[in-house]
């Protein structure tokens, strides 16, 4: 395809696309300036901070993510199985979606509903009492770490094992039928080499959401006994306030995130998940009938898994005294808060995403003699890289290097709005970049030739094109900062809280009742959003088929 | 001085090399002022690129483009003297008729009220009379090269270049578009270049013929010329003649 030739709007493009990587770098290089700074002011309490506590802290992340892994990926390769073996098994899209449905839940929102369920005053509490003979202590520590981070990473991994099926041809599977391959030869023969090939990049990405998951942990681990690095960096800060222990944690859990990408960049891993699928059913699949039992089953075991929590979560949600709890000043004011935040967060996401995507167009189309191939990189595949820096290792820094100039929890907004924005960018650029691109097929010669450039190309043709795919992407990163409990876990305050924030305070002073409605209000928020995010996708995508000038 | 649509521009590439990938390209050709050039020539003989460094879209490695006696060679598209119609997307989907003819007056649409009377006279003109306030997607194929058409009205450029617009027109439509091209060449004086894959549409409204071969102007000349028995022999065999 013909490049845009030696027009102005390419140099207007690269601009927008350098000034969003400087806004990105000063982010993340302040937050690593601010650790810098302050591991060379107490070098030797940072370099004590190793001490065996800390290794155990880095043990216990890595262990944790490890069984949590193993007991997400395992199951899901069955599960996902035994889905499309059975096409019409009953409620299948139904199930599928449910299982969509964790990844648009907040996490603060998850571990309440895990603990509704199997807490100390859950509702299996008496059934778990009389089954261990003995008082259920509750599902603190290892064990509800785990269960939490399975209902997040088996629904999620089942979806892209099926998805990952989906692939082999129809014709294999009526080939398969014809030949008479039983279910174990099925399994060898087609669905395992498929599944081997998804299985190291979905490992590594449940893997690695492990490692820096933070709300579960620190609402579940009670204690030090099952402490995470981020969790520990956050107590280093918040609680024992030592900084030099918090920059050498951060150190370690930096080090610790980037070697795993590494090796998972080696493994072949892809480290964004992917959360649309299309459903398609295969008709030629013949199970017997055990193994259709057994398959059947399977699924159930899954599904009551899955939407447990979410069903306590809503039925404790409704005990709540829901009409004083709305009335509050407080909640309201925490509301308000996270509206607002949530939103300027998504407004940034969206411009910084589109900044970076239009400069990465531009620099394609650039003549071979005048490519700047750093530039391109950086605002192509280096923007993914923002999901190794953990949130709280930002706001961490960010913490310290401030805290000597400014009331750092004064700056909470600040702070929540751009690191945020940040995290979400990722997940952004992937809504954008296909719209972008498939936009500038279609009008980068038109442009040129006529002129349009700058802010006139912007307002009059890209906007008009580009707005449902940038709803999508602001509704999404406005979800993910609306449920957020990272960066204001550390920043918040009586002065600046959020609805996560006011909801993990609740649930410190023991007003479980007050948490369990917030979660519900909290919940339906993200998933709302995260729907109307998917329904403008979908349409967008439509759009783009049917029109053509 | 700036050449308009009233003094007829000479299209001139003097030595001009590009390459693309694998292909290289060397054009040394002159198009005559005021004519209706066709350029023909087999699939990715390079056609579109001498097009396309004609508009601005590509920049030689070496060589000038010159327009009229003006050195474009490194002018971006908007600033050279062209109008260019494609195959497809000539028009802006989310915009109204009027609105994708205006562009051609302003880029950014702030239009004054001679730039509306020139877009309605246009639209008059190449028969899309009444149907300013429609979308694109409401219009037939047919119409929305007229649209296009519309707008090289009122950019009035002296050249224009037309890039197998019609390829995806039925017999019938290309016919009245050819003669549409025809009449406003007449009108304006344009110097057109014309890339076709039909030495009917060539022979009907085209003056000369240039014929692209492996990324060359392999021949030159009067339509009469190369139809006739005297024709280029490599163009003979692309129209299988001989």
């Amino acid at each position: 395809m013909p490049g845009a030739g030696n027009s102005g709007h390419s140099d207007f493009r690269t601009a927008a696309g350098i000034v969003a990587l400087a806004a990105i770098s000063l982010l993340i290089g302040g937050a690593f300036a601010g650790l810098i700074v302050e591991g060379l002011r107490d070098l030797s309490g940072a370099v004590a901070a190793f001490d065996p506590y800390m290794l155990r802290v880095a043990r216990f992340t890595l262990w944790q993510a490890l069984l949590s892994t193993l007991l997400s990926v395992v199951p899901a390769l069955f599960v996902a199985r035994a889905l499309v073996r059975h096409p019409h098994f009953p409620g299948r899209g139904l199930i599928l979606q449910l299982f969509a449905v964790p990844l648009a839940l907040p996490a603060l929102v998850a571990a309440l509903g895990v603990l509704a369920l199997y807490g100390r005053a859950g509702y299996f509490a008496g059934l778990l009492s009389m089954l261990g003979g003995d008082t259920w202590p509750g599902i603190y520590g290892l064990s509800g770490i785990l269960v939490a981070h399975v209902f997040f990473n088996l629904p999620l991994s089942v979806r892209l094992f099926v998805e990952a099926l989906q692939t082999v041809p129809s014709d294999q599977w009526r080939l398969a039928s014809q030949l008479g391959m039983g279910a174990r030869a099925g399994f060898r023969l087609i669905e395992w080499p498929v599944l081997r090939q998804a299985l190291p990049g979905v490992a590594g990405l449940v893997f690695m959401l492990c490692v820096t998951s933070f709300t579960i942990v620190l609402t579940l681990g009670g204690g030090p006994r099952a402490t995470t690095l981020e969790v520990a960096i956050y107590q280093a800060l918040r609680f024992d306030f030592d900084p030099a222990r918090a920059v050498a944690l951060t150190v370690l859990q930096v080090t610790l995130t980037f070697v795993i990408v590494f090796v998972l960049t080696r493994l072949g891993a892809n480290t964004a998940a992917e959360a649309s699928l299309s459903v398609a059913p295969r008709r030629f699949v013949s199970a017997g009938r055990g193994e259709t039992a057994l398959n059947g089953a399977l699924i159930a075991l899954a599904l009551l898994f899955v939407a447990g929590p979410m069903a306590a979560t809503v039925v404790a949600g409704l005990q709540a005294e829901l009409g004083r709890l709305v009335l509050e000043p407080t909640v309201q004011s925490a509301a308000l808060t996270s509206l607002i935040l949530a939103l300027l967060s998504a407004l940034l996401a969206a411009a910084l995403s589109m900044a970076l995507v239009m400069a990465r167009q531009a620099l394609a189309l650039r003549p071979a003699g005048a490519r700047r191939p750093l530039l391109q990189y950086a605002t192509d595949t280096g923007a993914g890289f923002v999901l190794v820096v953990p949130p709280i290792v930002v706001g961490a820094g960010w913490f310290i290097l401030l805290r000597h100039v400014a009331d750092v929890f004064a700056l909470a907004p600040v702070l929540v709005v751009t690191v945020n924005a940040v995290m979400a960018m990722p997940f952004a650029l992937r809504a954008l970049r296909p719209a972008y691109d498939a936009a500038s097929a279609r009008h980068e010669r038109l442009c040129a030739q006529l002129g349009i450039a700058g802010w006139t190309r912007l307002r009059l043709i890209d906007w008009p094109s580009l707005r449902r795919p940038l709803a999508t992407a602001a509704a999404f990163a406005m979800a993910l900062s609306l449920g957020d409990l990272g960066v204001i876990a550390l920043f918040g305050s009586d002065a600046v809280q959020t609805l996560p924030y006011l909801l993990l305070a609740r649930m410190g002073s023991y007003r479980t009742a007050d948490a369990a409605g917030l979660a519900l209000i909290l919940g339906l928020a993200c998933l709302a959003l995260m729907f109307l995010s998917t329904r403008l996708g979908k349409a967008s995508d439509r759009k783009v088929d049917s029109v053509f000038g | 001085m700036k050449p308009t649509a009233n003094s007829p521009a000479e299209v001139r590439l003097n030595k001009v090399s590009f390459s693309y990938g694998e292909a290289a390209f060397e054009f040394d050709v002159t198009f005559r002022p005021g004519r209706i050039t066709a350029v023909m020539g087999p699939s990715g003989s390079g056609k579109s690129t001498l097009l396309n460094l004609v508009a601005g879209f590509e920049v030689p490695a070496s060589g000038r483009v010159l327009i009229g006696e003006r050195d474009v060679t490194a002018d971006p598209p908007a600033a050279r003297p062209v109008s260019m119609v494609f195959q497809e997307n000539n028009l802006f989907a989310h915009l109204t008729v009027e609105q994708n003819v205006g562009l051609g007056r302003s880029p950014s649409l702030r239009l004054t009220h001679v730039d509306r009377t020139a877009v309605a006279g246009a639209l008059e003109r190449t028969g899309l009379g009444g149907k300013g306030q429609r979308l694109p997607r409401e219009l037939s194929g047919g119409e929305r090269q007229r649209v296009a058409l519309a707008r090289v009205l009122v950019r009035e450029r002296p050249v224009l270049l037309l890039d197998e617009p019609f390829a995806s027109l039925g017999p019938a439509l290309r016919e009245d578009m050819l003669e549409l091209v025809a009449a406003l060449q007449e009108e304006r004086g344009m110097t057109v270049l014309f890339v076709t894959h039909q030495p009917e549409d060539a022979r009907r409204i085209s003056h000369d013929i240039v014929f692209i071969e492996a990324g060359k102007a392999a021949a030159t000349g009067p339509v009469g010329e190369f139809f006739g028995e005297g024709g280029p022999e490599a163009f003979r065999r692309y129209i299988g003649a001989s």
